[in-house]
């Protein structure tokens, strides 16, 4: 029971950055953006978060820097491939080797020395502490049960049952007809990539500011890509999304977890840590064809 | 040329002509902005990232070496797009192609070197082909987005390197996550060699290969029938099925060539540079190829000039740490800039001359009839 207690707790931990990535990517891609600037956002946000943090001294006050990073990311988005039609791929891409090439850069001017520089990680919350397994799985940081409670609800209500997610699903399946309804896509697409910018942007400094209370070189290590994804295997739908990040994190817990079991030392720890990039590339080759792809996916939206 | 169109010519000139300042204009601000923060010059750092490495004779081999994976990326990248298939696995390709040619390099000992080179290039375009296989049968067969795992696979592929590093291909003598020394026959051979002029420089084969590539790669997609059918399939999937097209069967075959020359760069980097395996032979080389191809407009000769500014910037920027006390990731910095602000410039250019052809079609007007018709449009709204 304590093994599996223990993955459990780790893969609730191991799924917020990836929760809140999918989530931030479902917004911008349900809006007709594929941003594939999700994994220098992550980086960004891991990076400004921390270094907020470390100069303040205050957790709290990296995490509102990080946020801010992800909506000016997001806008930058926004400026390429809605207001000046860019290829999003590109787009995308370029974003992410900028804001790791900026991030990387700063690090560099801020922390020059070699001396690690550390912070006191965001608390672990332990409400149901003495309730033996239950309570282990409890342990977690505030941003994960913020993930898990508030985040992925919040997020599903705006986008199935509100005004502003009506409109931000009408701009990415059928921009035309959102804009004769009187919807200004532009607008709309703007606030979408904000929103799943900032997003993005708090999965990063999770790990910064919660889990490791460090920044290191390459601490995104793919999971943009891995939540771009999951986005497409949860089929734009959030809460599919997050079991997507659910399963993955279980895999990866488990697969840290046999490193120190024993019988295990014989697997080498690269297969363990390779095996849920090979279990997402096999789930959305199971899912197979017909994926609902957004009406506008990928398309620049241009009045004529 | 009626005056009318002569004028429209002219104004879509000066707009084009805008459009490049404003692009260069928000290049110099922001890497200007980062070199002051760096506490240098901007004008200095500019002259040391561009300029000072083609002044001085062995940085200006330096530039042709450094710029070779450049090459090989860029021109795998370029393949790729140009047929609409959105290849981001360069990258791993490209760790595949050293893996296969670390592997044969540590066993060929003894063997001519005419017998290992070529095999080691051709295992490296195969191994590089094999990895992307998979997310291109994906896409042909199930329809599932390759830019989603050709990226996933980029980090599979980091960690099959450091499983062999970390495992059976451990350097036994100093026990380093490092593969052991290939063979003597297995290292490409020094141009400076044959081209005494070359100095001390480090230039090697890869180079030449590289440059074969590209001329290779342009003189198909623009001289023949098969470059005309993965530039249509680009173009226009619908339209080129619609002309008797195999479309799946040209972007499988594209996805397996785009993976050949990106595991033929891997070859290069192992048997021309480190002559072994490491966990850093390539420092993102897969992702600079794109912004390679961006750069060069996805044409050949534009890859050949991008990739060369690319060497000429890494070079400036690896120096300018020295000199300038620049840190060296502000060159990253420069070339994400660049790439946003070309990429953005073309949209953009895209979009006013659309709206150029468009408006008179719009309003039903023969294109030169009415002056007014051309008159500069209004921004996007």
């Amino acid at each position: 029971m304590n093994f599996i207690a223990d993955i459990l707790a780790a893969t609730f931990r191991n799924a917020t950055p990836l929760v809140y990535g999918t989530v931030g990517e479902t917004y911008a891609e349900r809006s007709g953006v594929l941003n594939l600037g999700i994994e220098g956002t992550m980086y960004a946000g891991a990076f400004f978060g921390f270094a907020a943090a470390y100069q303040t001294g205050n957790a709290l006050l990296g995490l509102a820097v990080a946020i801010l990073v992800g909506i000016v990311a997001g806008g930058l988005m926004g400026l390429l491939t809605v207001t000046l039609g860019a290829n999003q791929h590109v787009s995308g891409l370029g974003l992410t080797i900028g804001l790791i090439g900026i991030s990387e850069f700063a690090n560099r001017l801020i922390f020059s020395g070699d001396t690690l520089a550390r912070i006191e990680p965001m608390p672990l919350w332990d409400p149901l502490a003495g309730l033996g397994d239950i309570g282990t799985v409890a342990n977690q940081y505030g941003l994960t049960y913020l993930a898990f409670l508030v985040v992925v609800p919040v997020a599903w209500w705006v986008l199935a049952r509100t005004p502003l997610g009506l409109s931000i699903r009408a701009v990415g399946e059928n921009p035309e007809a959102a804009d004769v309804a009187g919807i200004s896509v532009f607008r709309i697409r703007y606030v979408a990539l904000m929103i799943g910018g900032a997003l993005m942007a708090v999965g990063g400094a999770f790990i910064t500011l919660s889990m490791l209370g460090t920044f290191t070189l390459d601490i995104i290590a793919g999971r943009g890509w891995v939540c771009i994804a999951l986005v497409i295997f949860g089929r734009w739908r959030i809460f599919r999304g997050v079991l997507g990040a659910l399963v993955f994190a279980a895999v990866f817990s488990l697969g840290l977890r046999l490193r120190i079991t024993p019988g295990f030392e014989s697997v080498p720890n690269e297969l363990m840590l390779a095996l849920p990039y090979v279990v997402v590339i096999a789930a959305l080759a199971l899912s197979g064809r017909n994926v609902p792809y957004p009406g506008a996916y990928l398309k620049a939206y241009r009045r004529t | 040329m009626t005056l009318e169109a002569r004028r429209a010519a002219e104004t879509r000139f000066g707009r084009t002509g805008a459009i490049v300042v404003g692009a260069v204009v928000a290049v110099l601000a922001v890497t200007g902005g980062a070199f002051a923060i760096a506490g240098a010059n901007p004008m200095d750092a500019y002259f040391a990232y561009f300029v000072a490495p083609l002044t001085r004779e062995f940085t200006l081999w330096e530039v042709l070496n450094v710029s070779t994976p450049l090459l090989f990326a860029g021109a795998a990248v370029a393949i790729a797009f140009r047929s609409g298939y959105w290849n981001i696995g360069v990258e791993g390709q490209l760790l595949m192609g050293a893996v296969a040619a670390a592997g044969i390099g540590q066993v060929v000992h003894g063997w001519p070197s005419i017998v290992v080179l070529p095999l080691m290039v051709a295992a490296g375009a195969l191994a590089g082909a094999a990895w992307a296989l998979v997310p291109a049968l994906l896409r042909v067969r199930l329809g599932i987005d390759e830019v989603v795992t050709t990226l996933l696979l980029n980090p599979v592929a980091l960690l099959v390197v450091e499983a062999l590093l970390h495992g059976p291909w451990t350097d036994p003598e100093t026990g380093f996550p490092e593969s052991p020394r290939i063979a003597e026959a297995a290292e490409f051979p020094k141009l400076a060699a044959f081209l005494p002029f070359l100095g001390k420089s480090r230039l090697h084969l890869g180079f030449i290969l590289a440059i074969v590539i590209i001329i290779a790669a342009w003189w198909v997609l623009s001289r023949t029938s098969t470059g005309l059918r993965v530039r249509a399939v680009g173009l226009s999937p619908h339209g080129a099925r619609f002309a008797g097209i195999k479309v799946e069967r040209t972007l499988l075959r594209v996805a397996l060539i785009s993976g050949a020359v990106a595991g033929i760069a891997g070859v290069s980097e192992v048997a021309g540079i480190q002559f072994r395996l490491t966990a850093g032979i390539s420092p993102g080389f897969g992702y600079t190829g794109i912004v390679v191809a961006m750069l060069g407009g996805l044409t050949m000769p534009g890859v050949l000039l991008a990739g060369l500014l690319l060497g000429d910037l890494s070079v400036g920027a690896s120096s300018a740490v020295r000199s300038l006390q620049i840190p060296s990731q502000l060159g990253a910095v420069v070339e994400g800039t660049l790439l946003l602000a070309v990429i953005g410039a073309l949209a953009l250019r895209r979009a006013r001359s659309r709206q150029e052809d468009e408006r008179p079609a719009d309003e039903g007007e023969p294109p030169p009839a009415e002056p007014k018709s051309m008159a500069p449009a209004e921004g996007p709204p």
